[in-house]
């Protein structure tokens, strides 16, 4: 979201590396669904910080208060009941950015700069270079970036890229009551995780573990999950997300190919012209037409 | 301003103007639409006031061409039908591209090869126009495997596009004499006996 200081990685629509002199530790945000009493203090925190007010709305009727992410809400709890081994549960999970190591979101976009990938491993949205077109919506595994009605920018968490870069930690982990969220490098928060997992374990959640999928090179937001084999509990977190195949396939390598053979046909054209010469109309056709012209010119002047 | 008062009529002012607004559309979209293919073309975008703006554009002027396109089709279907002798002169293509058109069968107003174009056009436009609009984010919000799809044959069809009108552009610049139907709509004689002697003695009684 801001301009600040930390090295990029990565940038959307850019075809040359961006800085890889500098070794970054990665940070990672862990979020320890087992832990998190589903107050929004979070939710409240990144209104706060990131000053953004969205519409105060209506109830529906449930918990989920605003019902979706928005370009104004960048994360939102999501609350799910669920029977498990005859208990019922009630699984709160905060949803937003996940960070991922491997973008969906950058590779699709294609304005260059709109997004970044720091070499600390967040994800960052610059709305001053963001055309509007969604792709980046399109890209997502995770169904995150909103485009706002009102400027048609594209937005999601930043992770408070502007926090982290001056070493404090994202705003929604300072103001959680419980613990539950907890930020530092990607090292020390799977060994923090798996110290919450060893203790779920104890305590009867025989399938507790960590969420860091794999498919996406792993993410900068990570959960605890009680059911880490059945993520899908938790208001439809997907099992094993990767980019999809149709937008490997858009943007993967048959995009430089089709450069090369239009600029074939276009060069193919001109060297056709070149070597075997115009199409032009034969002499003799029309000394044919000619003559029948001369022809019909004597018929008429009898 | 007639030229020659026995140069044939090959198009109607109207059928003209129709073609240009498909031409001048399809040469702006390409243009914008490559400026979000690839980053290569991403300074095309300063061709129409700047990124934002391209992203702006490009679908409205899909829908002028979409319109525009769907006029010219019901207008030239009819002429576009295959004959067996359009099957002919496809299988001897590559003498005509050679620059020997001796043995090349005798054609109507259009050739095979014109024909095929034709129908690839056509086809084209309606996956580039529905696609299109599965993808135009600024007023449609659709299921996103949709969308993923709706890229895909975004792209895909539009690099074919592209390439079947540098053929097609390209074939009017070599057969001299071509262009001008489409400037003021009329053809020498010798030209059609040349090029399209079915149509030639269809017009002429010849
Ligand atoms: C017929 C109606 C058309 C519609 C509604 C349409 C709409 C769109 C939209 C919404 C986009 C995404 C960018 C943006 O939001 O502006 C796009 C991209 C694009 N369009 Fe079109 N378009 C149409 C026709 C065409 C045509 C005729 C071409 C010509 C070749 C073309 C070439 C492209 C290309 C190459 C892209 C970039 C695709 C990519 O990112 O991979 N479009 N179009
Ligand atoms: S969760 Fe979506 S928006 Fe966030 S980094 Fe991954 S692909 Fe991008
Ligand atoms: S909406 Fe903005 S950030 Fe998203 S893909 Fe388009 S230009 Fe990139």
């Amino acid at each position: 979201m801001a301009l600040q200081s930390l090295d990029i990685k990565q940038r959307s629509a850019t075809t040359t590396p961006s800085t890889q002199v500098r070794q970054t530790v990665e940070i990672a945000k862990l979020i320890d669904v087992s832990a998190c009493i589903g107050c929004k203090a979070c939710q409240v925190a990144c209104s706060e910080w990131n000053d953004i007010r969205d519409e105060v709305g209506n109830c529906h009727g449930v918990y989920d208060n605003p019902m979706d992410l928005s370009a104004k809400s960048w994360t939102v709890m999501r609350y799910t009941e669920v029977e498990q081994n005859n208990k019922l549960e009630w699984l709160i999970r905060k949803d937003g950015c996940m960070h991922c190591a491997d973008p969906g979101c950058l590779k699709a976009c294609p304005a260059p700069g709109a997004i970044i990938q720091y070499a600390n491993g967040i994800v960052d949205f610059h709305q001053e270079n963001c055309i509007g077109c969604g792709y980046c919506v399109t890209g997502c595994p995770f169904n995150v970036p909103r485009i706002s009605k009102e400027d048609s920018k594209a937005y999601k968490c930043s992770l408070c890229s502007d926090r982290v870069a001056v070493n404090q930690a994202p705003a929604c982990v300072k103001s959680c009551p419980t613990g539950a969220i907890q930020f530092g490098s990607k090292e020390d928060m799977k060994d923090y995780a798996a110290k919450r997992v060893a203790d779920l374990k104890e305590r009867g959640y025989d399938q507790a573990g960590l969420y860091d999928p794999q498919g996406v090179g792993g993410t900068h937001v990570m959960y605890v999950l009680h059911h880490a084999d059945k993520p899908d509990l938790y208001a439809g977190l997907p099992a094993n997300p990767s980019i999809s195949p149709l937008v490997s396939l858009w943007k993967g390598f048959a995009k430089p190919l089709a450069t090369l053979a239009l600029a074939g046909v276009a060069l193919g054209s001109l060297f056709h012209y070149v070597t075997k010469g115009p199409n032009e109309v034969s002499k003799e056709i029309e000394d044919e037409i000619e003559r029948e012209d001369a022809l019909a010119n004597k018929e008429e002047a009898k | 301003m007639i030229r020659d008062p026995k140069d044939l009529k090959r198009y109607t002012a109207s059928e003209r103007a129709n073609h240009w607004v498909v031409g001048i559309s399809f040469i702006l979209l390409g243009l914008s639409g490559l400026a979000f293919f690839h980053p290569a073309f991403f300074p095309l975008t300063q061709l129409f006031g700047g990124p934002v703006w391209t992203r702006i554009l490009h679908p409205y002027l899909g829908v002028i061409m979409a319109l525009a396109f769907v006029v010219m089709f019901f207008r030239f279907k009819h002429l576009n039908k295959m004959t067996p002798a359009d099957k002919e002169w496809l299988s001897k293509v590559d003498q005509m591209v050679d620059g020997d058109d001796h043995n090349m069968p005798e054609q109507g107003k259009y050739n095979g090869g014109q024909k095929v174009m034709f129908w690839a056009l056509a086809i084209s436009m309606l996956l580039m126009t529905l696609s299109g609009i599965v993808i135009w984010r600024a007023w449609f919000d659709l299921p996103v495997d949709i969308v993923r799809l709706g890229a895909v044959v975004h792209a895909a069809a539009g690099a074919v596009m592209i390439g079947l009108i540098m053929v097609h552009v390209y074939a009017a610049i070599w057969v001299k004499g071509t262009i001008r139907a489409m400037w003021y709509g009329t053809v020498t004689r010798a030209w059609a006996k040349q090029h399209h002697r079915g149509w030639y003695r269809q017009v002429t009684g010849k």
